[in-house]
């Protein structure tokens, strides 16, 4: 690298923004956040009189502690904004109410929100930088982000890995985000699901590998990620029943023996066990699921210090 | 009053000639090499090229009940600014056309206010509510030119077999905007890879080929006059092809943005860019422009659909479908497809005059002694932009909004009175 990235003042709408470098470079001062996470007293001073806005127009608990939690350990302030869709759409446009937030000060936006392209939407309006904790079924950067921290923490590069995602690939923002992030780091991904659930231009747009049957897409795998099969797929007419589902999709002792003997096991929660997975998995020795979460807060401190320009 | 228009190079019987038009009162009544008697206006059309007045036979007014998107005026100065002289409103207002105390408003406020011929288009079922059959007969006889349902889609296949055998009855031409709701679901873009990459909802091809497939079936039952609007897809424009070889009364229409842009002008997820059929695929584009030149695809048609600020301003999926094109239409046409040479000048006028006019039996649009003076002229190698404070409809959402496009309109003329004059 010839020079430091920069990263302040920047948006995170997805990583395609991202160079493989700059991941790089967040993975490690990610790796430096966790440290402090360890510690008795959990909060260095670096974003003292900075204030970060949580903007969540779709319910997602975890994920917005996760966001409130990363700032408040850098010592910044935290405001946090909820709401549902319906409710904007019935008052306040999206435009007046990051208005109405940055009248009052705001540095940096998290937003979490149904509508793809909305964080965008947001840094036009405010001219602030924004990270975005997930829009529709575009991006969810941080998760990504996330995953790959963990993958890279416990097998050291993802260079060359074979990586299995399997699930509702059709509706899953994660999947679209790590598939950019992990094809820049030289992963191989593939993916599988159902016919249904799967999206045409797979192999075209992300370059990865689309199978439809579950042996098949764990062969070889050094990383298997599971995703959360949501119910309403089924009134949707997307599949017909969990069980039915759970049959061929699901990850157990029978179907992971088809991937490498150590394959980490991985999942963004909340986990349907049961559905996507079974408990013999999720909870095995290989399953680095609740570490995901803990990665979680580290990776988010490490951009916001990074976007806001915080120092050590 | 007269009207000379000098030195410019005038469309007449399908050619480009250096002729002087004279207008007298509401007509051409001299089309020679040279006229040297005096005129009350002299219009020096040198470097001009004057052409019949476009013809649009898709134009959503507003009016009634949405003027703060567009009205009669507005829309009809948008019209005058884009070189169109008649257009044919789309009954989807509020209350929907489908009485004829609504045709009537529109058209006497045309008539009085207007700065375009406004001709009237029928729904085609009961407040377009895919129902029952609207009191089309009767709107007839007040002078509709056509029934449509546009910005919705009759389901019931039955009950649009019967749309067609009563309309057909009455010698009405039908428009269908062509979309299987089931198919379209939720759908934002085009269900392609722009789409797969933004996480929006796909609106398939499928749907829109799945209706034309039935309708075609279903005019070729009734021997129906079907006009299909707004074609977007390759597949599509086969089964019209088909159509047409069979002998049926099928045409169909394309509008700009469908000939020039594709599903990659979303990526910005600019809702300027989100209307129905959504922009397809570069092949599907490629389609178009073949079609329109082999003349599978009769004419082309703005689908000028108004929206306000407050509403393309939104989440990309909670804006409104749709763009105005009325303004756009010739210079974006000309700078994108013509200049580039991908289709001829004359083809493309041909498409915007005299085509749409005689698809729905309207009076002529061409330069002839003894027509009424509906006349365009442009300067084509003039730039014309599109900054908001100098588009004339009220509302700005154009996929052009801020560029700059050759082919400028710089005088329109209606009825022989300048209803537009470029400064």
């Amino acid at each position: 690298m010839d020079s430091l990235p920069q990263f302040v003042g920047r948006n995170l709408y997805d990583l395609d923004d991202y160079s493989a470098e700059e991941i790089m470079y967040i993975l490690e001062a990610a790796r430096g956040m966790k440290e402090i996470n360890l510690r008795q007293y959990k909060k260095i001073p670096t974003l003292r009189g900075k204030t970060v806005c949580t903007l969540f127009v779709e319910n997602s608990t975890r994920t917005r502690m996760s966001f409130e939690l990363a700032a408040s350990r850098l010592s910044a302030d935290v405001v946090s904004f909820q709401a549902t869709v319906s409710s904007l759409q019935k008052g306040e446009s999206l435009q007046d109410t990051v208005y109405t937030l940055d009248a009052m000060g705001i540095d940096l936006y998290c937003i979490r929100h149904s509508s793809p392209g909305s964080p965008q939407l947001v840094h036009k309006y405010s001219g602030k930088p924004v990270i975005n904790g997930g829009d529709g079924r575009h991006a969810h950067p941080t998760q990504a982000l996330l995953d790959i921290f963990s993958i890279w923490e416990k097998l050291g590069s993802l260079e060359g890995l074979k990586i299995t995602i399997v699930g509702d690939i059709l509706n899953s923002r994660v999947v679209r985000s790590n598939l950019i992030g992990m094809k820049k780091l030289g992963a191989d991904v593939t993916v599988c699901g159902p016919r249904t659930l799967m999206p045409g231009g797979m192999e075209e747009i992300y370059g990865c590998r689309v199978e439809y049957n579950l042996p098949e897409a764990l062969k070889d795998a050094d990383v298997v990620m599971g995703l959360r099969m949501q119910l309403e797929r089924m009134t949707e007419g997307l599949f017909p029943s969990l069980e039915e589902y759970s049959k061929h999709y699901v990850l157990s002792k029978d179907t992971i023996k088809f991937a490498k003997k150590d394959a980490l096991i991985m999942h963004p929660g909340p986990m349907n066990r049961g559905v996507e997975i079974l408990p013999e998995i999720a909870d095995s020795d290989h399953s680095i699921i609740v570490e995901q979460v803990a990665n979680g807060v580290a990776v988010r401190m490490a951009l916001m210090f990074l976007i806001l320009g915080g120092k050590l | 009053m007269t009207t000379l228009i000098k030195n410019g190079t005038a469309y007449v019987d399908g050619a480009f000639v250096k002729k002087d038009i004279l207008i007298e009162d509401k007509l051409i009544t001299r089309i020679e090499d040279k006229i040297n008697e005096p005129a009350e206006k002299v219009i020096d059309a040198k470097g001009m090229h004057v052409f019949p007045g476009f013809v649009d036979i898709h134009v959503h007014l507003r009016d009634p009940g949405q003027t703060y998107k567009e009205d009669i005026v507005s829309g009809t100065r948008s019209a005058a600014r884009g070189g169109f002289t008649s257009l044919c409103a789309m009954p989807n207002t509020d209350p929907v056309v489908d009485n004829i105390a609504t045709v009537d408003y529109i058209q006497r406020r045309a008539k009085d206010l207007g700065s375009a011929k406004v001709y009237v288009i029928g729904a085609m079922t009961k407040k377009s509510e895919g129902l029952e059959i609207s009191e089309m007969a009767t709107m007839k006889s007040d002078g509709i030119v056509a029934v449509s349902d546009d910005g919705k889609c009759v389901q019931n296949a039955k009950l649009m077999l019967n749309c067609m055998r009563y309309a057909t009855n009455f010698g009405l031409p039908l428009i269908v905007h062509a979309e299987d709701y089931n198919l379209s679901g939720s759908g934002q873009i085009h269900a392609g890879k722009i789409a797969l990459k933004l996480g929006l909802t796909g609106i398939p091809a499928l749907a829109e080929e799945v209706i034309i497939s039935r309708d075609i079936m279903l005019a070729e039952n009734t021997g129906s006059r079907l006009h299909i609007a707004h074609i977007s897809t390759a597949r599509s424009i086969e089964l019209v092809r088909e159509a047409k070889q069979l002998g049926f009364n099928i045409t169909c229409e394309v509008t700009p943005h469908h000939l020039i842009l594709t599903e990659d002008a979303c990526l910005g997820f600019d809702t300027n860019t989100k209307m129905k059929p959504p922009l397809r695929t570069e092949a599907d584009r490629q389609a178009c422009v073949q079609a329109l030149k082999d003349g599978i695809i009769d004419c082309i048609a703005t689908d000028h659909a108004p929206h306000a600020d407050f509403e393309k301003v939104r989440e990309f999926d909670h804006a409104p479908f749709g763009v105005i094109g009325l303004e756009t239409a010739f210079p974006a046409l000309y700078h994108h497809l013509v200049k580039p040479g991908h289709i001829s000048l004359e083809r493309i006028v041909d498409a915007l005059t005299s085509v749409p006019a005689s698809l729905l039996d309207l009076p002529p649009s061409a330069l002839k002694i003894g027509y009424p003076a509906d006349i365009c002229l442009v300067d084509l190698n003039q730039e014309t932009s599109f900054e908001p404070e100098e588009i004339a409809s009220k509302s700005k959402n154009t996929p052009w909004l801020n560029q700059k496009l050759s082919g400028k309109v710089i005088y329109t003329i209606l009825d022989g009175r300048i209803t537009w004059e470029a400064i």
